[in-house]
């Protein structure tokens, strides 16, 4: 808990989170994320042995809409924003890498 | 803003429905005034005039023709521009969606304009609403009405800002930690953040999703309920909505409390609350005494760990909701270099897309979910979020209401704020509204002059869950109390 991030450490985050961070980046994104850790370190001086975690605010009973069919959003409304398209398709990058990456 | 008594939006809407004012005149005053002063303000991100003209005409020829129109006709609300809209494009004040257009209108958008309000355009917030100040928005920061040099809070500055300044008569924000009641409180308007589940967040796009709730900002209480009353009630399309009976409150909040019982926690009267602050507090308690309130001492001790409580739940929730922009089906895609995979054009586009606000609370809600710290980190916040609840609860036993500041600073100079955590300490007292999913409304208690500038001051009401009657008629009495 208390031991420090490490560069390998914040380029780890990064790489779960999906951000390409730049090696010149690694430094200052390690003393931010620090920081922050260090003041939130004091959720660990709150007794809390045997409370329920409370994730969400509402009790919230489960609902069941009727399972009615109803109209589509309209599929070129939808491409409208995608980036690359190739008919009524969205374009993606090669998925299937020659060593079976995917 | 020395603003003479503003007529209440009910009258005025009033007056449109009978034809004695037009829509399209109201229109027309605002944009006037937004052509004087949004170019050094900066309160939104789009203007949708020609959509306005003529959704004004519109109202104006169904009211000449005898048809009936709804409540809220007439009325010219701003729209923080996370909420999507199918006029214009959507951008969270990001550049992953600088030329977002949305495929459908969020509820409250359909409600708004069921009821028949005109929307005038999309304010600037801080990027995906994370931040207290509007400087973290791509498309440059939102400036405060009441000193331009000084930043309108966030992330729903733009809305605030655009309220302050006249350029509509109400608008929406979201608030997750206080979005829509900081500002409002730096820039001198009503903000009320509801009950957690009262207003549907089909459209909103997600933050937090365990916290987010959108509201109104508006020049009185009064203007405010108007708006709440026309944007509440369950939603098919938002499985989180409450599904709690509402009645029109906006006739009602005038009506005062008999004798009621104001909690105010030794935690809010801070030695860090500015001093202008903590005395326009003072005068406030004074003022509710003057009223027939019990002033009830009361005792908050988790106040100070909401904060770090909140930067677990956040951005953990972000982290997730975050995920979806991946510059495949929206937003902003990179271009990749030769050899560069799928996974480089979902990390490289994320990397361009976002700022470094977003990109520091997706890392930190990343981490604080990752094998080996969720316990430590997450499963703790949640615990502590149980026991933030229950301290209200308890609370609640002995007052109705609990009245506090809003911010413990008024607004501070824009580039003057450059620590990322001194940032998130502005949330001191709003954040717990949110963790716990009660209402709050940040209302003027007063100005702090500082040098030529008359600051304004936000003080804050907060109730328990869906008691939004009670917080709404004590809100109006400190609002007549404080003027």
């Amino acid at each position: 808990m208390a031991e420090a991030l490490t560069d390998a450490d914040i380029r780890k985050i990064a790489k779960l989170s999906r951000l390409s961070l730049q090696d010149a980046q690694v430094s200052s994104v390690r003393a931010q994320l620090s920081s922050i850790l260090g003041h939130i370190a004091q959720l660990q001086a709150v007794p809390v042995e045997g409370v329920e975690p409370l994730a969400h605010p509402l009790r919230i009973v489960n609902r069941l809409d009727a399972d009615e069919p109803k109209p589509p959003m309209p599929v070129e409304d939808l491409l409208r924003n995608a980036p690359a398209v190739e008919g009524r398709f969205l374009a993606v990058p090669k998925v299937l890498g020659d060593g079976g990456g995917a | 803003m020395k603003h003479a008594k503003h007529a209440s939006l009910v009258e005025v809407c009033g007056k449109v429905r009978s034809g004695s004012v037009t829509a399209r005149s109201r229109v027309e005053s605002y944009l006037a005034a937004i052509a004087k002063r949004e170019p050094e303000l900066h309160a939104f991100n789009e203007l949708h005039i020609d959509a306005a003209r003529a959704r004004a005409d519109a109202i104006d020829a169904t009211v000449k023709s005898g048809r009936e129109v709804g409540a809220l006709a007439g009325a010219v609300i701003a729209i923080k521009d996370n909420i999507v809209m199918r006029e214009g494009r959507t951008t969270c004040s990001s550049k992953m969606l600088a030329n977002y257009r949305s495929p459908f209108d969020a509820t409250v958008i359909e409600k708004l304009n069921a009821a028949g309000a005109i929307v005038i355009g999309k304010t600037n917030l801080d990027e995906f609403a994370m931040g207290s100040s509007t400087e973290n928005s791509a498309f440059g920061v939102t400036r405060n009405p009441h000193d331009p040099a000084r930043v309108a809070g966030g992330s729903s500055g733009g809305s605030a800002a655009a309220v302050a300044a006249e350029f509509c008569d109400a608008a929406l924000g979201s608030d997750t930690g206080g979005s829509i009641r900081q500002p409002a409180a730096l820039c001198g308007c009503v903000g009320f953040k509801p009950t957690y589940g009262r207003i549907s967040r089909y459209g909103l796009v997600a933050f937090g999703s365990s916290l987010d709730q959108i509201g109104p900002f508006a020049r009185t209480v009064e203007d405010a309920t108007l708006l709440y009353d026309h944007l509440v009630g369950r939603d098919a399309n938002d499985a989180t909505t409450a599904d709690v009976a509402h009645e029109p409150l906006a006739s009602r909040v005038g009506r005062a409390l008999t004798k009621p019982r104001i909690g105010v926690p030794r935690e809010y009267r801070s030695a860090g609350n500015a001093p202008a602050v903590a005395e326009a507090l003072e005068r406030a308690i004074a003022a509710a005494k003057a009223f027939g309130a019990e002033i009830v001492d009361i005792e908050l001790p988790l106040t100070d760990i909401g904060i770090s409580t909140y930067y677990v739940i956040a951005p953990a929730e972000a982290s997730s909701n975050l995920a979806r922009f991946d510059g495949i089906r929206y937003g902003h895609r990179a271009t990749l270099a030769p050899g560069e995979d799928l996974e480089m054009l979902y990390s490289k586009s994320r990397a361009e897309g976002f700022g470094p606000e977003v990109q520091r609370r997706i890392m930190l809600g990343t981490y604080v979910l990752s094998s080996g710290y969720y316990d430590a980190y997450y499963k703790r916040a949640l615990q502590i979020r149980r026991l933030i609840k229950e301290e209200f609860d308890r609370a609640f036993e002995k007052c109705d209401v609990i009245l506090g500041p809003t911010s413990p600073i008024p607004a501070f100079p824009i580039g003057g704020m450059t620590d990322p955590l001194s940032m998130y300490m502005c949330d001191v007292y709003t954040v717990n509204t949110n963790i716990a999913g009660i209402p709050g409304i940040s209302f003027n208690g007063g100005f702090a002059q500082e040098g030529s500038a008359r600051l304004p001051i936000g003080l804050q009401l907060q109730a328990p869950a869906f008691a939004e009657e009670t917080l709404l008629r004590a809100a109006t009495m400190f609002e007549a109390a404080c003027a």
